[in-house]
């Protein structure tokens, strides 16, 4: 059995309504038309039935962290993988936005509904400003300096008493309609998700993708590379931000938690575990830690271990995550050959 | 007189923290997240090692540098060799490894004051007016020393000499028949050993906290690079340059504004001179 192994070969091959679907503008069936919408439409409706299914207030606010925790993740996930920025601070974007939100609500009188968005805007130029030093060099100098804001900005507002102090900003209002809390925030990342996915197609999209693959080559096409990567990090943490700033509003608080490590961990473990570069693959691994972490709340930290390690698993020895997986047996079937 | 007596003892805590990290850098390219995290480790082995087998100071100084040296090398060759040179997973996983062992200590138990390791020497002396104890004098001593070590030990061993090959050109001392994978091992294993020679020494002065892994992590990477990423030279000059800066900060404005420093050192460098003072070998690499 095992010499006939030897003279064979597992050959992948692209299904034929794959090619036929991908390579022709007109759709010929509906067959086709089928195979490229439902897993779009599975997305989409899964993720609006979702709150009307879970049972109890209590499963449908762990939906809305879902959320929260896949925006950061997207923005991880597209830092990562389409600029080639590593970022380990998604609890700096939370904490920008969150606390923003915060100020524009109490200090002002913004409604939620403008707060948010100003704040993510607000935040993503003010991180932006923040991170831009590292950004014209290679090498782990982002991760660097991602890691440390958070832990920084925690510390400066715990000693200096500022913001709150360590009370945190209380009295924030929340979202105005409960219907508005559970739906706009997965309206807010569908949005997201499928404006990210198109945006990584387009003429943009490719700089910022050869600057991750050859920033060379991009550099001597005279394409100034910092201006790009300033573009892709405001992006990236306007929708860290954004997801703050909902958070912060579901709360109805904002406090030093929101720098915790969770916010920057979750979300890389989720990308790993979903699969990194797809988009989809993030909000995949959120729907999947995000309520695994929810039962293990009783554990204290020891859920961050249990990420660690998840992580660190996939990471070494699973890297291409599950949607890549699932994304390879949907389009491509397996047959061994003769060699 | 303080600032110089204290900005001394500071500077060479900042530089015992950084050399581990250098050390692995340099040689592996690897930006190894999780050296606080084995600086918080080594405390912890030696604390365990004193009050559950109630051994001897000087028994669990050598089991906790020893133990730490071979985790940081058993954590290279099962984990981060496999994803050596990718950089966005070797940073990942290195931060998975911190995260897993700083919160998996955090949950053990191991929070609060009551955790302290004793002082090697009791009693203090009194320099220019000024009282220091003989654990941080120690501490700047053993610091000299050890650089000089690690000088002497890459200049006139084979080993060492390897890994400084490794460190200028892979590709050359491949040729020459010197085993990367095995040499990146050995360097993560000294790297680890490091940064427990600095908890041991270190560690005594105040208590063992979970925190001080983020800490140490942050200072030796500030120290990294403003010194230069992988230039040992620079590291130990960064380190006095932040070690003052501190204490001066200390001193004129306020301990809050002491984590600052660094930060505001690393912002600094990567803005006016991103190779760092010293840092001449990677300069046209890193920068874009």
């Amino acid at each position: 059995m095992k010499t006939a192994n030897q003279e064979r070969r597992r050959e992948r091959i692209d299904r034929g309504i794959k090619v036929r679907s991908d390579g022709l503008y007109a759709l010929m069936s509906w067959r086709e038309l089928g195979y490229l919408t439902a897993p779009r439409l599975v997305l989409i409706a899964g993720l609006i039935l979702l709150p009307a299914v879970m049972p109890g207030l209590y499963w449908q606010r762990v939906i809305t962290i879902v959320c929260i925790y896949s925006l950061l993740a997207l923005s991880f996930d597209f830092l990562a993988h389409y600029v080639g920025l590593v970022s380990l601070g998604g609890a700096f974007f939370v904490g920008v936005g969150g606390y923003l939100t915060a100020l524009l609500n109490t200090g002002w009188g913004f409604p939620p509904v403008i707060a948010a968005p100003i704040a993510a805007i607000l935040g993503g130029a003010i991180c932006t400003l923040l991170l831009l030093p590292c950004l014209p060099l290679r090498g782990v100098y982002f991760a660097i300096v991602t890691l440390m804001y958070p832990l920084f900005l925690a510390r400066m507002i715990e000693a200096l008493d500022i913001l709150g102090g360590t009370d945190g900003i209380m009295g924030i209002d929340s979202f105005p309609y409960a219907w508005l809390e559970q739906y706009g925030i997965i309206v807010l990342l569908l949005m997201i998700l499928f404006g990210l996915r198109r945006l990584v197609t387009t003429d943009l999209g490719l700089v910022m993708r050869a600057v991750k693959d050859n920033d060379q080559a991009v550099k001597a096409s005279g394409i100034n590379i910092t201006h790009y990567k300033a573009l892709a990090v405001f992006i990236a943490s306007s929708v860290g931000c954004l997801a703050g700033a909902c958070m912060v509003h579901t709360y109805m608080w904002a406090g030093i938690s929101t720098f915790a490590l969770d916010f920057s961990v979750l979300p890389i473990a989720a990308t790993v575990i979903g699969g990194g570069s797809t988009l989809v693959g993030p909000v995949l691994g959120c729907l999947i830690l995000v309520p695994v972490s929810e039962l293990l709340r009783d554990f204290g930290t020891l859920r961050i271990v249990f990420y660690s390690l998840i992580l660190l698993g996939f990471i070494v020895f699973r890297s291409e995550g599950l949607m890549i997986y699932g994304q390879r047996k949907y389009q491509q079937f397996e047959r061994w050959t003769r060699i | 007189m303080d600032i110089l007596i204290y900005g001394t003892i500071n500077s060479v805590a900042l530089a015992l923290y950084a050399l581990g990290f250098a050390l692995v850098y340099g040689i592996c390219r690897l930006p190894n997240f999780a050296h606080g995290a084995l600086y918080v480790l080594s405390g912890f082995i030696a604390w365990t090692v004193i009050h559950t087998l109630n051994a001897n100071l000087w028994v669990a100084v050598p089991v906790s540098l020893l133990a730490t040296g071979v985790i940081g090398a058993v954590i290279y060759r099962l984990f981060l060799i496999r994803v050596r040179g990718m950089e966005i997973s070797e940073i990942i996983a290195s931060y998975a490894i911190a995260l897993a062992i700083l919160e998996g200590l955090r949950w053990g138990g191991f929070k609060g004051m009551t955790y302290t390791l004793p002082v090697f020497i009791e009693g203090s002396v009194v320099i220019g007016g000024i009282s220091v104890d003989y654990q941080r004098l120690l501490t700047v001593v053993i610091g000299a020393a050890l650089v000089a070590a690690l000088w002497l030990f890459t200049h006139y061993t084979r080993v060492g000499l390897a890994l400084r090959g490794m460190a200028q050109d892979e590709r050359a001392a491949l040729m020459l028949g010197i085993d990367s994978d095995l040499m990146a091992v050995v360097a993560m294993g000294l790297g680890s050993m490091l940064a427990a020679f600095a908890a041991v020494l270190l560690l005594p002065l105040g208590n063992i906290v979970v925190e001080s892994g983020y800490n140490v992590l942050i200072l030796a990477i500030a120290v990294c690079i403003v010194g230069g990423i992988g230039s040992w030279m620079g590291a130990v000059m960064a380190a006095f340059l932040i070690g003052f800066a501190q204490i001066l900060t200390v001193v004129y404005l306020g301990s809050h504004y002491q984590m600052m420093v660094a930060l505001l050192a690393i912002i600094l460098t990567l803005i006016l001179k991103p190779s760092g003072l010293f840092g001449q070998q990677k300069e046209l690499e890193e920068r874009v």
